[in-house]
């Protein structure tokens, strides 16, 4: 606090060469910083540049080492449709994630409400469990749950993958809780007192108010679900009808090994889907990713 | 409160009436977590204890199970040796990724959060990536890093030094998924810069007037200050690497050009076993092999060292938890 007040005196002090030396050494520094960031701003971009320049390119030019394509052939984009049944996988994938997103969404606003806005014992506890439960490998549970599913013969579909989220995403219980606590009880309270009972305070009350925590818990679902490869290929591995992009995209590599330009303009295809969702819902995405991690 | 209910009516006991609350008040908790008590149960804590049943017998998925005691455990320890090479991948990975994912966050949460301005454009452009569908990100990465026509080795060659054979080598294919990797942390980087902007600005200008240059500013004021946030960081980049799986199987197959992932178990871990991580194999095991049994003890041995990471990060949540709410 003393050296705060101290300050302008000092500052007073200074003279003259030495205050346009620092000067200089504030604007040194702001080019300097300005022009690390820009640079690592296109070092992040380069991979994702790379993979659409390839992909208009002629496919004997995809194999040598020019960067810049010669001609521009965007009808790749649609060939890549014809040498794979990337429509019907792009429905499997959006089967997938939209069934599921919605899933979660449909079991998780009530547990995070029951989290966040009722008190019962165990509350804590089951809290812990289902962040251990987010955060642990699937890898660890995953031997029993194929051996249910193959019991209930319903393994090479896609419904082991979508039913689990109809009952518990730990991940979006975590963090819908999360922005639900950021909504003062208060507005719960009096919704009872005008007579609501708690699932009227929930529905009527607290999801309007949610909203941009809901959309964005939606967002992390379908994005995971999306990008999801794992689950896909322990569950649908042996049956190709029943393939998502993710699995079809690692395999379109296999089948045109020589065409990286095809296999560029398929892996384009994959990821144009989330760069949009993203475009538009920036701003979700960040609250989303700071209330993951730990607060200090 | 009861004594309050006693006062206000004292014809109704209290004791009945209380007891009448507290059921509904139950049979509303029940209501709404009925759903994630029962999935929680199917879902996670059933496979978790049956993981350590099947661990102790030999299983094919056909005929019943078969208990053989320890012996899924012995031969993991002494006999099977390719259970060794992909612990030793993972615990590569675990170490190397996790300190290069963690410095690197933060070197470019630190650099973002000292720009005056276009801050939201460079954290966009920083972030994206991690979007990326992994197996996509891959595809990516191992035609970027191509040795002979890969960008990446053109602009090496261009500065005169000899680009690696990446994902081609045994040598050089975990640095180049630890590369991949770094490239998709952006949202270890948008939870630091979030927790580096959050430090006091006050604290930084006493620094400085008591004469701390920026080296020890960074040290003194901004690690102690986001030390919580870093170590979250370190756990959750230990657990991303305990569970590396996707970016490795594709890169094996991607790079060696052949036949489709799902159904090539040859091509796993190549080159030369090199990308064979510990989830690949308890898959190959257990989904190619159906050695149930043993995937399970795998999948045992596994949920011990994650536990005792995940139970650090969740005391670490508990902790900031009851901060907020003392406050």
């Amino acid at each position: 606090m003393t050296a705060l007040a101290e300050a302008p005196q000092r500052a007073a002090g200074v003279p003259p060469k030495v205050k346009f030396k620092r000067q200089w050494d504030k604007r040194l520094s702001y080019i300097a910083t300005h022009a690390v960031g820009i640079a690592l701003g296109v070092i992040f971009m380069l991979p994702l540049l790379f993979v659409f320049l390839t992909s208009v390119m002629k496919s004997d030019q995809a194999m040598t080492a020019s960067l810049w394509p010669t001609e521009w052939h965007f009808e790749n984009f649609v060939e890549v449709f014809e040498k794979a049944p990337l429509l019907s996988y792009f429905g499997n994938s959006l089967l997938y994630s939209g069934v599921a997103t919605a899933g979660a969404l449909l079991s998780a606003i009530p547990a995070a409400y029951g989290l966040s806005k009722l008190r019962w014992r165990g509350q804590n506890l089951f809290f812990m469990l289902t962040v251990a439960a987010m955060l642990l490998p699937p890898q660890v549970t995953i031997v029993p749950l194929y051996d249910l599913w193959v019991r209930m013969g319903l393994t090479g579909t896609l419904v082991p993958l979508i039913v689990p989220y109809f009952f518990f995403d730990a991940f979006s219980i975590f963090l819908l809780r999360q922005f639900f606590l950021t909504i003062p009880k208060d507005y719960i309270e009096a919704a009872k007192i005008d007579g609501c009972n708690e699932f009227q305070a929930m529905y009527r009350v607290l999801i309007p108010m949610a909203k941009p925590g809901i959309a964005a818990t939606a967002m992390f679902c379908f994005l995971f679900t999306w990008n999801d490869y794992f689950g896909p290929l322990l569950y649908t591995g042996e049956n190709r009808d029943h393939w998502p992009l993710s699995l079809a995209i690692a395999s379109f590599r296999g089948m045109h090994h020589v065409e990286w330009n095809l296999t560029m303009a398929a892996t384009a295809l994959i990821m144009a889907p989330v760069i949009v969702l993203f475009i538009f819902a920036q701003k979700s995405f960040v609250k989303g990713i700071t209330f993951t991690g730990v607060k200090g | 409160m009861t004594t309050l209910v006693e006062k206000v009516s004292p014809s109704v006991p209290a004791k009945a009436r209380a007891g009448a609350r507290r059921a509904k008040r139950r049979r509303t908790v029940f209501f709404f977590m009925a759903p994630a008590f029962l999935g929680f149960l199917i879902f996670f804590g059933y496979p978790l204890i049956a993981t350590v049943y099947y661990s102790f017998t030999r299983y094919d998925l056909i005929n019943a199970p078969v208990f053989i005691g320890f012996d899924n455990y012995v031969r993991m320890f002494t006999t099977e040796p390719l259970v060794g090479t992909a612990a030793y991948n993972t615990l590569w990975l675990v170490v190397i990724l996790t300190v290069c994912r963690v410095v690197f966050s933060l070197g470019v949460a630190s650099v973002i959060s000292r720009l005056k301005s276009g801050v939201g454009l460079v954290r966009t452009l920083c972030y994206l990536p991690t979007l990326a569908p992994p197996a996509a990100a891959t595809l990516a990465f191992v035609f970027v890093f191509n040795p002979e026509f890969g960008p990446v080795n053109r602009f090496l060659r261009l500065v005169g030094i000899d680009g690696g054979l990446w994902f081609n080598s045994p040598e050089m294919s975990k640095p180049a998924l630890t590369l991949l990797a770094l490239w998709g942390s952006g949202e270890l980087m948008i939870i630091i810069l979030a927790a580096l902007l959050d430090v006091p600005t006050e604290q930084y200008e006493a620094a400085e007037l008591d004469g701390a240059g920026p080296i020890r500013r960074f040290w003194h004021v901004t690690l102690p200050s986001i030390s919580p946030v870093l170590l979250f960081g370190v756990v959750n980049s230990i657990i991303y690497a305990l569970q590396f799986f996707t970016q490795a199987i594709v890169a094996a197959s991607a790079s060696a050009g052949t036949a489709d992932v799902a159904g090539n178990s040859k091509l796993i871990g190549a080159p030369q076993n090199s990308t064979l991580t510990y989830p690949i194999w308890l898959y190959v095991q257990g989904f190619r092999y159906f050695n149930m049994g043993y995937a399970a003890a795998m999948a045992v041995l596994l949920f011990i060292v994650s536990a005792a990471f995940t139970w650090i990060l969740v005391r670490q949540l508990r902790k900031s938890q009851h901060q907020e709410e003392g406050a």
